[in-house]
């Protein structure tokens, strides 16, 4: 049975190592849903969010290898139910339509959505949410002709209580230990 | 390099050894420092500043220049699997770092400890398409265990002494290391300290008492329990843990290709060998045992046939140090990660000294179908032609199962792990998960430089002779005295094989023209003979061994025999076929 899981995986800053993290999707020909990237709290340690759709044995394997890559100091595998998630979507439409009518006010009124930025051509608007969330509100300004649209990855915090952040500054504050000099 | 930052120890202040020193000296250090006397390589632009300074080392860092990068590559793998030190291996960039890639694969699933080191093209240049410019480090990164790009001397040490630490701790395997010229010719104070752990990695798992435990109440309540050996038991060198455990127990074990040679052949409750050419009843017994004790090792397919036919019946416990091998083929009812040496030793004292003779006879059962149906006839013809397992019962005996043999891919590969009886361990050196043709003749070469005390065999078919053949350059020039031994089918045996069996007999692609390889190493003036007759068959074996210095003697041996036992692909361990 195929589900949806979001994996958190706490890497050492090292250039190369998404793309090793990625191969090993590649090489199980597994697509990866969305990704994203951004450093911790502690600094120089980076954190992927990624969000996969596969079986449960064939997830915990792929956790398994990628845990086993040097600098990766910590792989968490979270169902959808065990995490909060959110993602940003941005549309940009053109400024005519809304001097034309209120549809489009309205529309982000009713979204939640809001107004980024507002040119004489066009005009951004933000949408966070999940993913029917930002789709509903693509298919609702569709009608006015959207120029562009981007939606970012999932982005998401478990609800477990364990700080592995707290825990990885307690273990070591230093990636590498050499041998002290005598 | 910021994943990089180092802890200084307060006495760092006093430093004993620091001059200013070039990256290129400052990679001869870091080899010095870390005990490497021995490397494999070929020079190329991109590593030239390296070879300069190599020029003014000769007497510490003795080079062994191969004939192809590939062969640097194998030459460095039997020399870890001979020495269990870390192998080295020097290339420059481009098409000198690509063609290490194939050696690189093999020691990445083979667990062999490497450290292989790239020339690359000056770091302004990087991403320009220089001259040979190829991105090794994305190249190899599905195949290392881990890589590194260096684009400053003073990086040298430190990512040097990184590589050794992760090459040779936990599951071991293959670094490469990329250096950019300029890094070769950067100047920096040079130090060294070795590295002593990575907070994001933990080679050797903690001990879990408490499977160990779990792991000792069902060996103990088991009437069929049965091991199967793997590399992990050498590359932990926990041979005698595995013998105490099994003297204490009673419990018959078998070995998988790698692990051949951590018991000795005669061990008293050594069994045999596994897999799709293995013997007959290790194979059967898989699907009969009540317990199935894996002791390092992975389960690869030509273990266990059909996985969903593999031992359903037994409880497994499945000893690998390696977390991601748990449950990765076959599902464990109690792994224990932990070091192969700590885990058989808690296992011992916990386990019931116990006989299982019966269950014993049951394979020796086997082994007598074995021999009726498939040894006798080709360790013990009368007449055609030679057959290969004649020639490696000859060798066994005239070497007293002393030697280190090293085999290349295909049915001589199978035929000479099956009869030669190895008495030592860290005697088998072959080219198992990835089955590489063409290993064999350079990783002979590096086995005899890793283990000069001792004899080295080469096996090798004609067509995977023909694949780093030019190596036989290498041996002459540096006359490394391996012992190289051809047996011709004038096939592609192995291939040809499976078309008999499972294409009706096309064979397509695998008949061979050869040339006369007798000829070819009197060429490089390597002793050389030929063998036709089974009575030449014993002196000529004799004189090719005793020869001093490396000797080539080809056998030619039966076209068209097959090997047995053989599990089919797709088949169960329990339909191992005897003919
Ligand atoms: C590099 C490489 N190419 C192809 C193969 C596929 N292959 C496996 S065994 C074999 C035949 C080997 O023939 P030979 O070296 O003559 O040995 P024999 O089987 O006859 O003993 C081939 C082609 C391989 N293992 N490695």
């Amino acid at each position: 049975m195929i589900h949806l899981f979001s994996l958190g995986v706490f890497t050492e800053d090292k250039i190369g190592l998404l793309n090793r993290t990625t191969g090993i999707f590649t090489r199980r020909n597994i697509s990866i849903e969305s990704l994203t990237v951004s450093e911790t709290e502690l600094s120089g340690v980076f954190r992927f969010n990624i969000k996969i759709k596969t079986t449960h044995e064939q997830i915990q394997k792929v956790a398994g290898q990628i845990e086993k890559l040097i600098e990766v100091l910590r792989v968490q595998v979270f169902e959808e139910d065990e995490t909060i998630y959110q993602e940003i979507a941005l549309y940009k439409v053109p400024t005519s339509e809304l001097i034309k009518s209120d549809n489009i006010e309205r529309l982000v009124r009713l979204h939640s959505a809001r107004i980024l930025y507002v040119g004489p051509e066009f005009m951004v608007i933000e949408k966070t949410g999940h993913k029917e969330e930002t789709q509903q509100l693509f298919a609702d300004l569709e009608p006015f002709g959207i120029l562009e649209f981007v939606r970012s990855g999932r982005i998401f915090v478990s609800k477990s209580t364990e700080n592995l952040i707290s825990y990885l500054s307690k273990v070591e504050s230093h990636p590498t230990q050499l041998q002290p000099i005598v | 390099m910021t994943s990089l930052k180092i802890a200084f120890a307060p006495e760092a202040a006093e430093r004993k050894h620091k001059e200013r020193i070039t990256g290129s000296e400052a990679i001869i250090h870091s080899l010095l420092e870390e005990g490497v006397d021995t490397i494999f390589g070929y020079p190329g632009g991109a590593i030239m500043p390296f070879y300069d300074k190599l020029y003014l080392f000769q007497d510490k860092l003795m080079h062994i220049l191969s004939r192809h990068e590939q062969g640097a590559v194998h030459a460095a793998q039997g020399y870890a699997r001979a020495s269990k030190k870390v192998g080295v291996c020097v290339a420059t960039s481009g098409p000198g770092a690509t063609n290490l890639i194939t050696g690189i694969a093999d020691a990445m699933i083979d667990s062999t400890p490497l450290v292989c080191i790239t020339g690359q093209v000056a770091s302004p240049l990087l991403g320009t398409d220089a001259f040979q410019e190829t991105d090794v480090v994305g190249i190899s990164a599905p195949v290392t265990k881990w890589n590194y790009q260096i684009t400053k001397a003073s990086e040298i040490p430190e990512v040097l002494a990184k590589a050794f630490y992760i090459a040779r701790s936990g599951r071991p395997g293959p670094v490469l290391i990329d250096i950019t010229k300029d890094a070769q010719f950067g100047e920096f104070e040079f130090e060294y300290r070795k590295c002593i752990s990575l907070r994001s990695y933990k080679p050797v798992p903690e001990l879990d008492k408490t499977q160990v435990e779990k792991a000792a109440d069902l060996i103990n309540k088991a009437k069929k329990p049965y091991v199967l050996v793997g590399q992990g038991v050498l590359l932990s060198g926990a041979q005698a843990e595995l013998d105490a455990f099994l003297k204490k127990t009673g419990i018959p074990a078998a070995s998988t290709l790698l692990g051949l040679s951590a018991l000795p052949a005669d061990h008293p409750n050594y069994v045999g060998y596994l897999g799709m050419h293995g013997n007959y009843g290790p194979n059967i017994k898989t699907n009969e045992c009540d317990v199935l004790i894996a002791v390092g090792m992975r389960f690869d397919d030509r273990v266990t046939g059909d996985v969903k036919r593999y031992a359903k019946q037994a409880q497994v416990i499945h000893i690998d140090i390696d977390k991601a091998e748990i449950n990765k083929i076959i599902k464990a009812d109690c792994p224990i990660i932990a070091d192969a040496k700590e885990a058989l030793q808690a296992l011992t004292a916990k386990c019931e000294a116990k006989t299982h003779q019966d269950w014993m006879n049951e394979f020796k059962a086997c082994d007598e179908i074995e021999f009726d149906k498939v040894i006798a006839k080709e360790v013990y013809p009368s007449s055609g032609k030679v057959t290969m397992a004649e020639v490696i019962r000859h060798i066994s005996e005239l070497t007293s199962g002393e030697a280190i043999v090293v085999t290349d891919v295909g049915q001589h590969q199978m035929v000479a792990n099956r009869y030669y009886k190895y008495k030592k361990p860290y005697s088998n050196i072959t080219s198992g998960g990835l089955g590489t043709m063409g290993f064999a003749l350079p990783a002979s070469m590096g086995a005899a430089l890793g283990a000069p005390e001792r004899p080295v065999i080469a096996v090798i078919g004609d067509g995977g002779f023909q694949m780093t053949i030019q190596e036989l350059g290498t041996i002459f020039q540096f006359q490394i005295p391996v012992k190289i031994l051809v047996l011709n089918n004038e096939f592609l045996g192995m291939v040809r094989q499976w078309q008999q069996l499972f294409f009706e007999k096309r064979y397509s692609a695998t008949e061979m023209t050869n040339p006369d390889f007798v000829t070819i190493a009197k060429g490089y003036q390597i002793d050389a003979n030929r063998v036709e007759h089974r009575e030449e068959l014993k002196t000529s074996l004799e004189n090719w061994l005793n020869h001093p210095g490396p000797s080539f003697l080809e056998v030619m041996v039966e076209q068209e025999e097959n090997v047995f036992p053989m599990v089919p692909t797709g088949a169960s361990v329990s339909e191992v076929r005897l003919e």
